[in-house]
């Protein structure tokens, strides 16, 4: 296989508290050496890096790739080529597929299959509870040995509390990340956008921020109970960000992500009933917007990830009512955490943190550092590089963004899987 | 005449966006149309030629009644497409139904859906004038347009007066439409109802004063407007039940008379007596129910002339 030398870019890894300018070592798929002016013995290709920064291979924590079962959004193949075009090496992949992921065998099948394709690499959620149903838990051993590193029911959230409880405990001890989507159903029911002025606006029936708040107070009241740790996906309220923060200054082991679309967007952005602007949970107010801004800064949220979720125009291009909630994130998602981080002012490092370190050490995987002798699982960005994205023309099935047309300043440019050149942006020769 | 120095939009999807001379060039044009029922012959060949479809994806006796009344008195051809029993209730989507209308060339599509933003939908996609027979939750502008038609009938003016709008605000289009052109005319608004038939931010949105009892709202009123209670909502979610609601909220002649003695009462219809009020109150001389219903007549005859061949109109893309 191919050896690399990736010369003169900025070398950012939090892990071991590096930013500086060298040359990053690429040999056997693996990290070989860091340093400046590095001279290797043999032959690689050399990939300029000058002015651009070289960082760990970026990890969503929360992707939707619709295979099985819906191929016609999403596959393994486009899923992961598009996760590879966004600068993600890895990808969580969630079970709410049909038939969900609640069974060792679907996770092995889908493991084998995304290991012959050129993109990311794949990481599976299984099913937390039997058919999603929320109601027994599905066999975590054996989950977990046939390669899944979490579990969730994302798309609902487990809305019985001793079930809820024993999922913490045995994900625990298999060693399996629980992830909670939490939001009452009972209070979210009927909703299609935020409660608020636009919902009033519009006739829309609204989902009151207290859906996740109150769903959210309980999966905290639990893992204190328990003492287990618990992930808190797509965090979208202040109300909830203040219960997590507070969670944490008690010293229980909660984590939390939100996703770019709430860090940019509020209910507003639903205009005229654009159904690219309907997800779940929904779109917030300024304050919510604020709060989980201000999260990201103080590390209450540790991760930023896409909830990348295709929709054909079948389930897109119908009345405001009946389209399906979710947009897709993973070829937007980097671009606009650059830009916040220049809005806000989150050190590059932090950003490295949130999109990569993070979600590595959270699922306990290889990856998410550049170490000597880790995978070379490694991700190019241009800072500077200005386009403007057009759904259409990107590798995902689906282009259900509100963010299509944007006009962006930074991306991936290049992408390395094991060492692998996944994603070459046209844009730029090296 | 009526739309000198007007630019009107293709479609009438809320009263949103539309200024006080577009409303009141509505409501001449549609006094002026009102004669025209008043003859012995009910015809004028205005869209001669004209082919309006009336696309009704709810139920609806009197909108579409209404409409239908409106085109053919101006001469126009309608076609009724319902929901049950047409090609949407065999799966077809909106937008597939849409573009099959459009292949067969109408000059305006009427469409009254469940769905809140439908209309909007369709306007964006088509052609033709789309109209706006009410929508969900969201609007029902010609019903707002003739009961502001009712209003001026009786008071001359809108400009100073106190409405009061009494009932389920949050499940309806009538109220919503109702809030946006009573504000452009210069009226002043009090919304009352159970809480769970209010919903966030009303009076910011709207700036409308809101109150839970219709006492407050009722009091000094120059006009009344009962909207029609759906007593299948009646499951103990939204309000507890139809005889309470009657007892805290229906107009009963006490409650009328906190309203100024000349007061008008209006309702979308139908009503349901001894809810919303009493046989008496709809009974009243202060009861203009009928006079809405003759007045929705002119209102839609006078948007269907306005956006369908209206010989002043210029809108993107078209030659006059």
């Amino acid at each position: 296989m191919v050896d690399y030398l990736i010369q003169g870019g900025r070398v950012v890894d939090p892990a071991q508290n590096l930013d500086q300018i060298a040359d990053v070592l690429i040999e056997d798929g693996r990290i070989k050496a860091i340093g400046p002016n590095l001279t290797p013995s043999n032959q690689p290709r050399i990939l300029n890096a000058k002015d651009k920064w070289v960082w760990p291979g970026l990890i969503d924590l929360h992707v939707h790739l619709r295979e099985p079962g819906h191929e016609y959004k999403e596959d393994l193949a486009s899923g992961l080529k598009a996760a590879a075009a966004g600068g993600f090496t890895q990808v969580l992949a969630m079970p709410n597929t049909s038939p969900p992921l609640d069974e060792a065998n679907l996770v092995l099948g889908l493991l084998a299959k995304a290991a012959t394709l050129p993109g990311a690499k794949l990481l599976i959620a299984a099913a937390m509870t039997r058919g999603r149903a929320g109601l027994e838990l599905t066999e975590y051993e054996d989950l977990k040995a046939a390669g899944a590193v979490a579990v969730s029911d994302d798309g609902s959230w487990v809305a019985d509390g001793q079930v809820m409880r024993r999922i913490l405990d045995y994900a625990f001890v298999a060693g399996l990340l629980p992830l909670s989507h939490a939001q009452a159903p009972d209070l979210a029911k009927d909703g299609l956008i935020f409660e608020g002025r636009v919902a009033t606006r519009l006739g829309l029936t609204g989902i009151p921020a207290q859906a996740e708040e109150i769903a959210v107070f309980r999966d905290l009241a639990l893992a204190e109970l328990t003492g287990r740790p618990l992930h808190i996906c797509h965090v979208s309220t202040h109300k909830a960000v203040s219960l997590i923060r507070a969670a944490q200054a008690k010293g229980l082991k909660v984590t939390a992500e939100t996703c770019p679309h709430y860090l940019f967007l509020t209910d507003e952005a639903v205009g005229d009933y654009n159904t690219a602007a309907k997800m779940n949970p929904p779109l917030g107010e300024m304050a919510d917007r604020a709060a989980l801004r201000e999260a990201l800064l103080d590390g209450t949220i540790a991760v930023i990830a896409s909830d990348h979720a295709p929709h054909s125009v079948l389930e897109k291009e119908v009345e405001f009512a009946e389209a399906a909630f979710g947009i897709t994130g993973l070829e937007t998602t980097l671009s606009l955490s650059l830009e916040l981080a220049r809005e806000i002012n989150l050190p590059i490092s932090r950003l490295v943190t949130l999109l990569a370190t993070n979600p590595a050490k959270l699922l306990n995987i290889e990856g998410g550092h550049l170490g000597i002798g880790a995978p070379a699982d490694l991700t190019i960005v241009d800072p500077t590089l200005e386009y403007v994205y057009e759904a259409e023309k990107g590798f995902s099935k689906s282009h259900n963004t509100p963010f299509n047309g944007r006009k962006f300043q930074g991306r991936a440019v290049l992408t390395l899987v094991d060492g692998r050149i996944r994603y070459t942006c046209p844009l730029v020769t090296f | 005449m009526y739309t000198e120095n007007l630019l009107w939009p293709k479609d009438l999807i809320d009263l949103k966006g539309l200024s006080a001379s577009h409303i009141i060039a509505i409501l001449d044009a549609a006094e002026s149309f009102k004669e025209i029922s008043e003859r012995r012959i009910k015809k004028v060949p205005t869209l001669r030629g004209k082919l309006v479809v009336l696309f009704f994806h709810e139920n609806s006796t009197r909108t579409r009644l209404s409409f239908e009344i409106a085109a053919k008195r101006l001469s126009a051809d309608t076609l009724a497409l319902a929901s049950s029993g047409s090609s949407m209730a065999k799966g077809e989507t909106l937008l597939d139904t849409a573009k099959n209308i459009e292949a067969m060339a109408p000059d305006a599509l009427v469409i009254r859906h469940s769905a809140s933003g439908a209309p909007s939908f369709l306007g964006q996609r088509l052609n033709c004038p789309v109209l706006n027979a009410g929508d969900g939750a969201h609007a029902h502008p010609t019903q707002a347009l003739l009961d502001l038609m009712t209003i001026r009938q009786r008071k001359g003016s809108l400009t100073g007066l106190k409405v009061a709008i009494i009932g389920d605000i949050a499940h309806s289009r009538v109220a919503r439409s109702d809030m946006i052109g009573l504000k452009i005319l210069g009226a002043n608004i009090a919304v009352a109802g159970p809480p769970s038939m209010l919903v966030k931010g009303l009076a910011e949105e709207y700036g409308v004063d809101v109150f839970h009892r219709p006492e407050p709202a009722l009091e000094g009123a120059d006009v009344v407007v009962s909207l029609r209670i759906q007593l299948e909502r009646q499951s103990g979610r939204l309000f507890p039940g139809a005889r309470e609601y009657a007892r805290v909220y229906g107009l009963n002649a006490a409650r009328l008379a906190l309203a100024k003695p000349d007061a008008l009462l209006l309702h979308p219809g139908p009503v349901n007596q001894g809810v919303e009020m009493t046989p008496e109150v709809y009974q009243s001389p202060a009861s203009q129910i009928l006079e809405q219903v003759t007045n929705g007549v002119a209102i839609r005859m006078a948007l269907l002339y306005l956006l369908v061949d209206n010989p002043d109109l210029v809108r993107d893309g078209q030659d006059a």
